[in-house]
């Protein structure tokens, strides 16, 4: 299928127009981060010197370092919990039968319904009755299970011909093992799929870390820029600008390699 | 002779039921481990909550949550007879209504566009994206300066066309506006990347037979693209309408609210009754109301969605 | 001593019609025993009751003089190859070998010997470390066969094994997996059997030849041999066999011996026994109205009534549609059918000169 020459430069047009307006608000943000404060109040777009002072600044003057770290444990610590127990229910979806399954999928797919902000009030009990403000527990454990996640294990699950289960079955091998060194092998494109999907999400988690963190032992990077925006907010936009820079960097990161695969797993996990 | 197969056969019977049971047992058990992890944590923070928010709700509460004086429905009373919950479903309602079809409708021409063979195209893919991988807090950061209303490039646009500057955040008129803006930006890349997941998904083939009939471009579009897209759309709409109504980090970073309420939507509202004023039964009651609202919305989508949606 | 004996088995789901009903079969030790029927017909839910992968509804199983009904497939000691070979595709062709012997805790001396017995036997040696991707369909066929054979389990099932290959493919594997069956010393003391199944239930069990001379009833008929055999309608009247009110064969009672009814009679013909009829033979002169050339054989088609019948001709014969051709049919040659009950009430008396190898 090859376009007229006339249509081709029409379609680089708009798309030319629509990256650069959609990516600008990132741009703009990027080369202020690199701006000193004069250019900025005096509204400039190419910066006249180009400094890393603002990185040094917003380094020093805050713990940033240390709410990167927090935020990558939370992530990767909610990733892994969410591979675990998706891929975990999956199977047993896909795989098991047994009385009541039926029932617990119904449930599954009713939890989609509840919204998490319509039970934060209880749920920031919880976490505060079991200690757990201002811990990584406090911050992980509530998003482990999660229905979405499973839906789009068990939809790549289903791939699996059955065959293979019945084999093993008839070799003598347990649940356990096919799922270990058969299942999670083969679905390996899907798993990594969630767990950039759940990557990225955790990353950009805000409501959540913003009550379960009370000082910034375990406060994620989120949370940390809001209160860089909140205490500089008069003038330092450049050192702002550093911070939000550094806090979008990983995930732009990952979902530049991982874009392909996002795209196609997600569309297969959300509409089968 | 015959007395004994007979006697026989009932003993296996017997025996065949016995270990059938057993089994039966075992892969109910089975099943259910694999199960229980998901279905625990689901039980503590998703299904207990739900209830004693409908059980807070109920009652009024001190200053730490704990239940003081039961109160029936005059929590849900006092809310719908307050001002400022009425404002804030209202300001949700609105936030909706400009957010959601401005989500769509964008992604979906971004989507088309970059749907397209051309070369290239896979930089443009990345980069429409992106934003699906920007943070609230970041994204809020980047739009805050943009409303500046000094240096905010916006009023600097406005002001070298010859325009008044606008007061984005603080004008009340204007602040909601803004925000869904922002927000439509921020919600960009997850859409535009489902919908052209569903655009790659439409067989060639279609459009093939339709370049032998002679098809124009809108044609195609209006005929193959838009039916075959549908469920994607479908979907792509539901989650739109829920993460609406679920909003809350741009609202914090960008105005807290303000002005005048004008931007309080209701996670907002039930945030500040609850961890701001300590009202935990009065910000219950407004997460019921929340919850009703999302259940409604997605029963009546699926509801219609059952219907009008083309299926493959 | 019989391995596998079923007794009235019978399989439905959820207290519907019964998929299968009253299977009764014993196989020997050594046996190659071979299921066939039309799809749906039930064979591929009695394979996989035997295995334990399909509860059974009714009736007793028993493998090696015990009763499995209630056991697990593991414990059932057997292998099975399936129609998709069922081979897992991210590991290589050892590890899937071997990956059933590590479950059933034999050790890795053991391991490795079979493991090189059966790639030798096979002729996997040098595929051991490619992928199932890597190789061609008759390879992978041979890994599924190979898995079965390593686990040294005395019965093996296979479900449909060559229906993935194409023809040619096809008739090398079977006799593939017969010398495979001589080199494990499964020597068969007796010849193959077959058994026809449709409709959930036994139609006739038998040796091939017996399954194509005396087919039990129509179906068997029908189902057995290509091309299909040749029927029409009868009745013998004024000591004539009138079929499809068109052919008309002078019979004596020497020819129908023991046939009493008189009407509602289905008679069969193999398409080779509607001979070329020269100048004393010739019984009828039929029109062609379809030519099939298949090398050395000649496929002719004639309307009979309301039924289509073939003729197989050895050798080139020049014909052409329309034509008339003298044919030699006999009553020594045709089985006789109730209509009603379907069931054979006499077979053709000819000896057969020729044997057909039956194809599953």
């Amino acid at each position: 299928m090859t376009l007229p020459k006339y249509q081709k430069v029409i379609f680089y047009l708009l798309l030319t127009v629509s990256a650069v307006v959609i990516f600008a608000p990132a741009v703009i943000a990027f080369s202020m981060s690199f701006m000193p404060n004069q250019d900025i109040m005096s509204g400039r777009i190419i910066p006249t010197t180009f400094t890393l002072d603002n990185y040094v600044a917003v380094f020093d003057r805050f713990p940033l370092f240390n709410f990167l770290l927090n935020s990558l444990i939370v992530s990767v610590v909610i990733m892994i919990g969410q591979l675990v127990l998706s891929s975990l229910a999956a199977y047993a979806f896909v795989f098991l039968e047994f009385k009541g399954r039926d029932i617990l999928f119904f449930v599954f797919i009713a939890t989609m319904m509840v919204p998490f902000e319509a039970s934060i009030i209880p749920n920031f009990q919880t976490i505060r009755d079991m200690g757990w403000i201002n811990t990584y527990t406090g911050l992980t454990l509530p998003f482990f299970a999660m229905a979405f996640g499973t839906f789009l294990l068990r939809q790549s699950f289903k791939q699996i011909p059955k065959e293979l289960k019945e084999a093993s079955e008839i070799a003598g091998i347990g649940d356990l093992k096919f799922y270990l060194t058969v299942v999670l092998p083969m679905a390996k494109t899907s798993l990594v799929t969630l767990g950039v999907y759940g990557f990225l999400t955790s990353w950009n988690m805000y409501l959540w870390p913003l009550l379960a963190t009370t000082d910034d032992t375990t406060r994620t990077v989120q949370i940390g820029l809001r209160q860089l925006q909140s205490q500089e907010q008069l003038n330092e936009w450049g050192v702002i600008m550093a911070g939000a820079i550094i806090v979008v960097l990983p995930t732009l990161i990952l979902l530049f390699l991982g874009q392909k695969k996002l795209q196609k797993g997600l569309a297969e996990g959300a509409l089968k | 002779m015959s007395d004994l197969t007979v006697q026989i056969d009932k003993d296996y019977t017997k025996e065949f039921g016995k270990a059938k049971k057993l089994q039966r047992l075992k892969s109910f058990f089975k099943g259910v481990l694999f199960l229980l992890p998901s279905i625990i944590l689901f039980s503590v923070f998703l299904f207990y909550p739900l209830f004693k928010t409908l059980y807070l709700s109920l009652f009024l509460t001190d200053a730490s949550g704990a239940t003081t004086v039961f109160v029936g429905l005059d929590n849900y009373q006092a809310i719908f007879t307050s001002p400022l919950f009425l404002k804030s479903l209202e300001v949700t309602f609105l936030f909706v209504l400009y957010t959601v079809p401005g989500t769509v409708i964008v992604s979906l021409f971004l989507a088309v566009l970059a749907n397209e063979k051309l070369r290239g195209i896979g930089i443009f893919r990345t980069l429409f994206s992106s934003t699906m991988g920007i943070s609230v807090a970041a994204a809020s950061v980047f739009w805050m300066f943009l409303f500046h209303p000094t240096m905010g490039w916006l009023n600097q646009l406005l002001e070298n066309l010859g325009i008044e500057a606008i007061g984005w955040l603080t004008d009340p008129d204007w602040a909601l506006i803004s925000v869904s803006i922002s927000t439509i930006w921020m919600n960009l890349g997850f859409t535009f990347l489902i919908l052209l997941g569903g655009l790659q998904s439409i067989d060639s083939y279609l459009y093939e037979s339709a370049d032998i009939d002679g098809a124009s471009y809108f044609y195609k579009l209006r005929r193959i693209t838009i039916p075959m897209l549908s469920p994607t759309l479908f979907f792509v709409i539901t989650v739109s309408f829920i993460n609406a109504f679920q909003t809350f980090g741009q609202v914090d970073m960008l105005t807290r609210g303000g002005p005048q309420n004008e931007t309080n939507v209701i996670v907002y509202s039930i945030y500040q009754e609850a961890f701001r004023n300590y009202q935990h039964g009065a910000a219950s009651a407004q997460a019921i109301v929340l919850f009703i609202v999302i259940l409604l919305l997605t029963l009546i989508q699926f509801k219609l969605g059952e219907r009008k949606v083309h299926y493959q | 001593m019989y391995h596998v004996e079923m007794k009235d088995l019978e399989k439905s789901y959820d207290n519907q019609k019964n998929v299968l009903n009253g299977i009764d079969l014993a196989i020997e030790d050594g046996e190659f025993f071979v299921l066939v029927g039309p799809s749906g017909s039930g064979k591929s839910t009695l394979l996989r009751m035997i295995a334990g992968l399909e509860e059974i509804t009714g009736g007793i199983l028993k493998i090696n003089d015990k009763v499995v009904n209630h056991l697990r497939p593991k414990d059932r000691d057997l292998s099975m190859v399936f129609q998709n070979y069922a081979l897992y595709p991210h590991l290589t062709v050892e590890q899937n070998i071997l990956f059933g012997l590590n479950a059933k805790k034999v050790n890795k001396k053991e391991q490795q010997k079979r493991l090189n017995e059966t790639a030798e036997m096979m002729g996997l040696s040098e595929l051991l470390k490619r992928k199932p991707k890597q190789l061609s369909g008759g390879q992978r066929q041979r890994v599924a066969l190979a898995r079965a054979v390593v686990s040294h389990a005395p019965l093996c099932l296979m479900d449909e094994p060559l229906s993935n290959l194409d023809a040619k493919l096809r008739a090398h594997m079977r006799m593939e997996i017969r010398r495979l069956q001589k080199k494990l010393g499964l020597t068969m003391t007796m010849g193959d059997r077959i058994m026809v199944l449709d409709d959930g239930k036994i139609q006739q069990v038998g040796d091939p030849i017996t399954l194509y001379n005396e087919p039990a009833n129509l179906f068997v008929a029908s189902f057995i041999g290509s091309p299909r055999i040749n029927l029409g309608q009868a009745v013998i009247k004024d000591h004539q066999l009138v079929i499809e009110e068109s052919i008309h064969i002078p019979i004596t009672t020497s020819d129908i011996g023991n046939i009493i009814q008189k009407n509602n009679l289905t008679i069969g013909i193999r398409a080779e026994h509607i001979f070329h009829g020269d100048e004393d033979s010739k019984t009828h002169e039929l029109e062609v109205i379809s030519v099939e050339h298949l090398g050395n054989e000649t496929l002719l088609t004639f309307e009979i009534g309301k039924e289509l019948w073939t003729a197989k001709w050895l050798g080139q014969w020049r014909v052409q549609v329309g034509d008339k051709v003298p044919v030699n049919i006999s009553v020594e040659n045709m089985s006789f059918y109730d209509t009603k009950t379907t069931e054979l009430i006499k077979p053709a008396t000819s000896v057969v000169k020729e044997q057909e190898v039956v194809a599953i």
